[in-house]
């Protein structure tokens, strides 16, 4: 059978039209069961609230006690910058390496390679559809931290919008690194050390544990040559940050690019790992 | 010609099975250098299996019959030999190999645990790209056909092993499969659960003129639904053709029960008794001397009942194992 650019064009366009259907249907699952697990996802919630509040206490009362700022940041910044934080944080939560391990482990990623579907497909859009309830139980969340620790925002309407994109792109790259990760299970089965190194350096080079700008100048530079500073620092700075128009675009930009260093990284480890799968688990 | 819904050339697979003794010693050793065994789980296979066969895969436990099924079905890469199924390579998991074929393992979960299976199903549609209106219909005759419509509106983890397994068969030929490989599709499974699933599976096939390949323990299975068998033992074929030729090929015996007027009595005369039950005795006797024996029961016993029979298939797949291990 001959096909011609024009049935090409087509298949692609079927082909898009049902991912998209797939998205949408898998992200319609996901708060379903969110919804039936609202209570141990809330409470989820408030015990991940606590890492920001911690950093809040700690920064607010060093601000306090140093003449009202440190690093040219007052209490109120700091607030701001913690808040806006929950929100990335809650937005970037991704499919870890440790469900790798153990979807690996217990052969439950048998049943996803049957499905004429890349999984990475089901982890986007899974954890996608959770993010919607989650934005619904922050919102409380952020009015009560706002009344507590009185925030200082100043955001222009520009600053909103590629916020908005912002944690979409900080999801992404979360979600192929994390994976590229996992997928070392197939050789080692156990990922925990591997995963707590990144962690480690997400923590320093991200801007989670510590503003980037307290930072020493060394490290500013070298975390934006990385990944992590896009995925929690960059989207923050967009609404409590003074960003340009142009630092903006340049940020979404990175994003761009270190999700696409994550999409090579990803299927390029894919290729040689899924050969090494062994079914065990059932 | 027409083209083999599975072809199988050759196949093998090789597992590298990191081992050590116990205790500590052997850890701290295993730290430096590891040892490791290759393991044949699958050694140069070759079978075909025409479209629309139903093909009964028996074996021990570790004999290879899981590896091959999840060979041809894409989940593990072959280490050497050919496979193909409906033209496809399985192990590049193309798409269209993948919306055209199936594998229900007995012991896998793969609906949502906490939402009822409807909404598993939607999902199913969406990733097999299936027509509303076809989904729709066919949905709707599976749940008929395994009356499991009062359980596909419960959360999965709410329903007992039978009733699961039975809405994870509809989840899985939703997309209306070719080749359906069922591994233990009735493990776990009561008696009348085992029975319906068995006559749905040959009802699937008779309506969708499916080619399927199952392994099972439960020898009632393969006699209800196989017609060919095929006997894998140690990653080799033991036997492949007729279950009927298997009992007659490997079996140089046969069974007579007989129930006499006056009770039971002693029949070893007539041959080895294997079984008594009441008036019911089972005889084994050699197969080129049964229909002696036979005439001379009628003869000289008042026979009320007298049944002649291949031994049971169990007997005979053991038997196929013993004589190959002898071997």
């Amino acid at each position: 059978m001959t096909v011609t650019p024009a049935t090409q064009e087509l298949r692609k366009e079927s082909r898009l039209r049902s991912l998209a259907d797939f998205y949408v249907t898998t992200m319609r699952t996901e708060i379903q069961t969110q919804f039936q697990y609202r209570a141990a996802t809330y409470m989820y919630l408030l015990g991940m609230v606590a890492e920001p509040i911690i950093y809040l206490v700690v920064w607010s009362t060093i601000a306090d006690s140093s003449g009202g700022e440190v690093n040219g940041l007052t209490a109120g910044d700091f607030a701001a910058y913690y808040i806006v934080w929950t929100l990335v944080r809650t937005m970037n939560i991704v499919f870890t390496p440790y469900g790798w391990e153990w979807r690996i482990r217990n052969g439950e990623l048998s049943g996803q390679l049957l499905r004429p579907l890349h999984p990475i497909h089901y982890d986007v859009a899974q954890f996608a559809g959770g993010k919607i309830p989650w934005l619904f139980y922050y919102l409380p969340i952020a009015v009560i931290l706002t009344l507590v620790f009185e925030p200082t925002f100043d955001v222009r309407p520009a600053e909103i919008a590629v916020f908005a994109i912002a944690i979409w792109g900080a999801y992404l790259i979360r979600t192929f690194n994390q994976t590229a990760l996992g997928l070392v299970c197939f050789w080692t089965t156990r990922v925990g050390a591997l995963f707590s190194l990144y962690i480690v350096l997400e923590l320093l080079l991200s801007g989670r544990l510590v503003p980037l700008t307290l930072m020493p100048d060394w490290v500013q530079t070298l975390a934006w040559f990385l990944p992590f500073r896009w995925t929690f620092y960059f989207p923050i700075e967009t609404l409590v940050g003074d960003l340009t128009n142009a630092e903006l675009l340049a940020g979404l930009g990175m994003q761009l690019f270190w999700t696409l260093v994550g999409i090579a990284m990803f299927s390029l480890v894919w290729r040689f790992a899924i050969r090494r799968y062994t079914a065990v688990g059932n | 010609m027409t083209e083999a819904a599975v072809r199988v050339d050759g196949l093998l697979k090789v597992f590298d099975v990191p081992e050590r003794d116990e205790g500590l010693k052997a850890a701290t050793k295993s730290l430096v250098r590891r040892k490791t065994r290759e393991v044949r789980a699958v050694d140069g296979i070759s079978f075909e299996i025409a479209p629309g066969e139903i093909v009964g895969f028996l074996g021990p436990n570790g004999a290879g019959k899981t590896t091959t099924l999840k060979m041809l079905s894409g989940l593990l890469y072959v280490s050497g030999g050919e496979a193909r199924v409906l033209g496809h390579v399985p192990s590049k998991r193309e798409r269209d190999f993948l919306r055209r074929i199936s594998l229900v393992m007995g012991n896998r979960n793969q609906l949502q645990w906490d939402l009822p299976a409807l909404d598993s199903f939607e999902l199913n549609r969406s990733i097999y790209q299936i027509p509303r209106p076809d989904f729709l219909a066919l949905r709707d005759e599976l749940i008929e056909l395994l009356e499991v419509a009062d359980l596909v509106r419960k959360p999965v983890r709410q329903l007992s092993l039978g009733e699961r397994m039975k809405v994870e068969i509809v989840g899985s030929l939703l997309h209306r499969p070719q080749v359906l490989f069922l591994d233990e599709p009735t493990i776990g499974l009561d008696v009348t659960m085992q029975k319906r699933i068995r006559e749905f599976i040959a009802q699937y096939r008779r309506r969708h003129g499916a080619t399927v390949m199952l392994t099972s323990h439960y020898m009632a299975d393969v006699e209800a639904l196989c017609e060919r068998v095929i006997v894998i033992h140690h990653g080799r074929i033991l036997f492949d053709g007729d279950l009927a030729a298997l009992a007659g090929t490997v079996a140089a015996w046969k069974t007579i029960a007989v129930v006499l007027e006056n009770g039971a009595g002693d029949l070893s005369e007539y041959g080895e008794v294997i079984h008594r039950d009441g008036d019911l005795v089972t005889l084994r006797v050699a197969k080129s001397d049964t229909a002696r024996v036979t005439a001379r029961l009628l003869a000289e016993q008042e026979v009320l009942d007298l049944n002649v029979e291949d031994p049971p298939i169990e007997d005979v797949i053991e038997l196929v194992f013993a004589r190959e291990a002898v071997e």
